[in-house]
């Protein structure tokens, strides 16, 4: 097994699911040569800047809603601190009061820290934290800088063991250990199944949501809630709202779910492993195919089908035939996809069942297998089951080259999902796009009409678009659109 | 003492990268790790460049091991065929600068590729991404200014310098209206920052017969420099001006130093000033009634934006100051100029100037002293609850600002005052609402 909370640190994807951040090729062709491992992967002689497993790390832990953060390094990788309030939509939907400070602090590493270490004012940073803010956890992240003097981030929890009653959770996450950041998911869920999750006492009828920020926008997470109230279960919404008492019950729970792949992968498995907690492996819960398939297999697990299909049956009486009503004008309208892998594949699937044509994915990752072992769902779905053999690539936010891919096909729509901004590219190229911010965009029946009126809006009226390609140039030189995508690949 | 960044408001030298995109078609080349450019992106919009099309080496542990030399020259090599730049400069982060990689030695070797590149070592613990900016500019100057002649001074060129981009919330509204003030005293402006503002601004900075600083400390040792470098005299006006007070004070050392007729001077004041006081005196009955007004104000902000506004409520609206918490790690060297700017108010008003980036020390600063009825905090956003926490007036001014958003506004000249005014009291509107 891949996970082992005796150690301090988890390896980063690259070497421990084999994921990838570099192919060029079709979706049939990534078939045969089964995924990542036999396509290997590759560097670049030109990039652009993608993101760091620090942020992913801290995004997941910052949410938690009496946890602090003890950012170990200089004041740039705490900057995320300044998005601190973002959050608060959601924590007053959960019926919380937001917070009226952050509780996230930085040791804002200078020059001659570089030089000397400076682990006594980690020491005194923490110290400080605790004692302004009361969480009832502290995590204290890792960066490069702190990463590259070598900074013993572990002997901090002994020395302060009896300064600070509450625990201390080193989170490592240094930026230039991984191209990937999802590798700072499975930092930071190695930090709370290592030192915050407790053995169960007895189980609860909850059910573990692993998931985003997201849900704020159309109330989707009441939706989740009526799906599990018919299987008599409550979902636990992680890591985002929820409490340091809550995570120490997750062992507790009956089942772990999740809306995306690349994301649980570490702690649902982690879960499963160390406390016994069902991971529920299904296609996630985006489009029709997803949605059913995550429901009933959850209810499965709860040996609840009966309930669930007469539930399921209901719904698709009330949605399939509005649903349908817009796919017919979808149907042939040729799209392409940049997303993360997980909903990136999940998102390929639901515009199949539009019946649109997809053109071209690319995912800004590729995990070979997950921490079980297992292909991604959603991913071997489309290997078995995508009717066209449309073009694929993996690239880290490399906009050159899905801008490049862009052109060449102009599709007659193009999907993505984060950063928020990667919509503005294509648009500016004159191709109307849709940006599936939250994360429950398609969610069920309900998110997948919602999804498939805002696509055929988005190709409807085409007027910002062309407004804007009108107006603006793209900073690339000609001379890129007539190159391969990949010419900058480097073995 | 314990150092601690809590609820930082400005972010490290790297986040200079915002100064470079804020120059037309100038490509910065990022040499550091894989979030650093996403992270330091505080205004992080799409403009010709965002963050996502930044060239970067997203320094991974080959290059942490072995150096990443080699890297950022390929990196530099490909920026230069595929990024449509006319000027690209090259940041370097905290991890190249540790492990020790020569990169003015990298950079050197592009010394004659058609496209100037430049460097600037902005390794995150050498300095605040406001440093950072002086230091871009101070790299145009030296590397590339300097290294040619690109002709005589024009007659009546005034180069703008102060605000800075993206961290400042208004930077680009705030050079905007600098501009026009320049124009309405029948100077040309010249300004390297915003609207297709670019090389060719650039290439006219040493043509300038004069810089104009508006900024109380950073830019400072970047017109030294040009005085250095090209002879130009400078004028350092430490106050962005908001509303009708300070605007007039301002043309006119302006103009008196720069040599306007001061007839025209006047009469432009003149002019400007009537048709503010129409705005205001249709609007100032419900200014002053005091469910909603406050008499004492603190600001929460970096240095520009903490001296500008309350000269602005002191000297325009008649309030009184509380403490000003100046919050951007100004370098101490500025410290006893600028407080000295605080004690020159009209009626011989002083405030109190506070140097902290402690959000938490300030906040409960604050909440111990008393302003005579409704505070009003001129503040982050993290000074929001505190402000609804106190019943107070709150307006966003400084970064972190996601509070509101700012497409086209600034707070310069009269305009700036009266949006201002609008801003402020909109959102003592809402409180009602
Ligand atoms: S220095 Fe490292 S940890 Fe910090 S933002 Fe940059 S890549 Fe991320």
């Amino acid at each position: 097994m891949k996970i082992n909370l005796k150690n301090n640190e988890v390896a980063v994807r690259e070497n421990r699911l084999g994921s990838i951040t570099a192919y060029n090729g079709s979706i049939k062709d990534f078939a045969e040569k089964s995924g990542c491992a036999g396509c290997g992967d590759k560097k670049r002689c030109f990039s652009q800047s993608s993101m760091c497993n620090n942020m992913c790390a801290i995004g997941q832990l910052f949410s938690i809603y009496d946890a602090a953060i003890v950012q170990h390094g200089p004041s740039g990788c705490a900057a995320i601190a300044m998005g601190a309030f973002m959050n608060d939509l959601l924590v007053k939907a959960v019926g919380k009061k937001p917070k009226e400070h952050s509780a996230y602090t930085c040791t804002d590493m200078q020059e001659s820290d570089t030089v000397f270490g400076a682990i006594e004012n980690l020491k005194d940073v923490i110290v400080e934290t605790y004692n302004r803010y009361k969480p009832k956890a502290i995590f204290v992240a890792a960066s490069c800088v702190s990463g590259v003097i070598g900074e013993d981030m572990e002997s901090v929890i002994d020395d302060l063991k009896d300064i600070v009653p509450v625990p201390i959770a080193p989170v490592h996450c240094e930026g230039f250990k991984t191209q990937i950041w999802a590798s700072g998911f499975d930092a930071a869920f190695h930090a709370v199944l290592k030192y915050i999750v407790k053995p169960a006492q007895k189980k609860t009828n909850k059910v573990n949501v692993i998931n985003f920020a997201g849900g704020t926008s159309w109330n989707s997470r009441a939706d989740v809630t009526r799906l599990l109230a018919v299987m008599g279960v409550e979902p636990t919404f992680l890591l985002s709202t929820s409490t340091i008492e809550e995570l120490e019950h997750l062992s507790e729970a009956v089942a772990t779910v999740s809306t995306c792949g690349t994301l649980s992968s570490y702690l649902g498995n982690g879960l499963e492993q160390e406390f016994g907690v069902p991971f529920i492996r299904s296609l996630q819960p985006h489009g029709i195919k997803g949605y059913e398939d995550w429901a009933l297999k959850l209810a499965k697990e709860l040996g609840k089908e009966e309930e669930v299909k007469a539930y399921l049956a209901e719904e698709r009486r009330i949605y399939l035939p509005q649903i349908e009503e817009f796919t017919k004008k979808l149907k042939g309208k040729r799209a392409m996809i940049a997303m993360g892998p997980s909903y990136s594949q999940n998102y390929a699937r639901i515009l199949q069942e539009f019946g649109m044509v997809v053109e071209h994915v690319t995912s800004w990752h590729m995990d070979d297998l997950y921490d079980d072992g297992t292909v991604p769902h959603a991913l071997q779905y489309q290997m078995d089951n995508a009717e066209n053999d449309y073009t694929f690539s993996v690239n880290d936010l490399q906009n050159y080259e899905f801008v490049n891919i862009l052109k060449k096909l102009n599709p007659d729509v193009f999907i993505t999902r984060h950063p928020a901004g990667m919509i503005v590219w294509s648009m500016k190229l004159g191709i109307p796009a849709y940006n599936v911010r939250d994360e429950y965009t398609s969610f069920g029946y309900v998110g997948t009409l919602r999804f498939a009126k805002a696509l055929y809006y988005t190709v409807t009226n085409k007027s910002f678009t062309d407004n804007l390609a009108k107006h603006v140039k793209l900073p690339y030189n000609e001379w890129w659109y007539h190159q391969p995508a990949d010419a900058f690949f480097v073995d | 003492m314990t150092k601690i960044l809590d609820e930082p408001r400005y972010v490290c030298a790297l986040g200079a990268l915002q100064t470079v995109e804020a120059i037309y078609k100038a490509i910065p080349v990022v040499h550091a790790g894989p979030g650093c450019t996403a992270k330091v992106s505080i205004g992080g919009r799409s403009g010709y460049l965002g963050t996502q099309t930044v060239p970067c080496t997203n320094v991974g542990e080959t290059e942490v091991v072995f150096g990443g030399e080699e890297k950022l020259h390929d990196v530099i090599e490909n920026s230069l065929k595929v990024m449509d730049g006319d000027i690209f400069i090259v940041l370097s982060g905290c991890t190249t600068e540790i492990v020790g990689d020569d990169i003015d030695n990298v950079v050197g070797t592009f010394k004659d590729s058609e496209k100037p590149v430049l460097s600037v070592p902005t390794a995150g613990f050498k300095g605040t991404n406001i440093e950072g900016h002086e230091w871009v500019v101070d790299a145009i100057i030296d590397q590339y200014l300097s290294k040619r002649y690109f002709g005589e001074k024009i007659k009546g060129l005034v180069n703008i310098w102060g605000p800075v981009p993206s961290y400042d919330p208004h930077w680009v509204g705030n050079f905007r209206e600098l501009e026009n003030l320049i124009r309405e005293l029948g100077l040309t402006p010249n300004c390297i920052f915003g609207e297709y503002r670019g090389i060719d601004n650039i290439n006219l900075v040493p043509r300038a017969k004069y810089n104009l600083l508006v900024a109380p400390w950073v830019g400072l040792g970047n017109v030294k420099n040009l005085k250095e470098k090209f002879g130009t005299p400078y004028l350092h006006y430490p106050t962005l001006p908001i509303g009708a007070h300070e605007t007039s004070l301002f043309l006119r050392t302006v103009g008196k130093e720069f040599n306007v007729d001061s007839n025209l001077v006047e009469e432009l004041i003149t002019r400007k000033e009537k048709e503010y006081y129409y705005y205001i005196e249709r609007s100032c009955s419900f200014f002053f009634e005091n469910r909603a007004s406050s008499k004492m104000f603190s600001t929460v902000a970096s240095a520009d934006y903490a001296l500008s506004l309350s000269r602005f409520f002191v000297n325009d609206m008649g309030l009184v100051p509380s403490k000003q918490y100046i919050t951007e790690g100004v370098p101490e060297e500025h410290y006893d100029r600028i407080r000295q700017y605080f004690k020159e108010f009209n009626y011989e008003i002083e405030a109190e100037v506070v140097f902290s980036n402690d959000g938490y020390q300030i906040h409960q600063q604050i909440e111990n002293d008393d302003y005579a009825g409704t505070p009003l905090i001129l503040g982050s956003i993290y000074e929001k609850k505190l402000a609804s926490k106190l019943n107070g007036t709150f307006l966003c001014v400084s970064t972190p600002y996601a509070e509101r958003v700012v497409i086209h506004s600034s707070y310069v000249g009269y305009h700036g005052g009266l949006k201002l005014l609008e801003d402020l009291y909109t959102s003592v509107f809402q409180k009602f609402n």
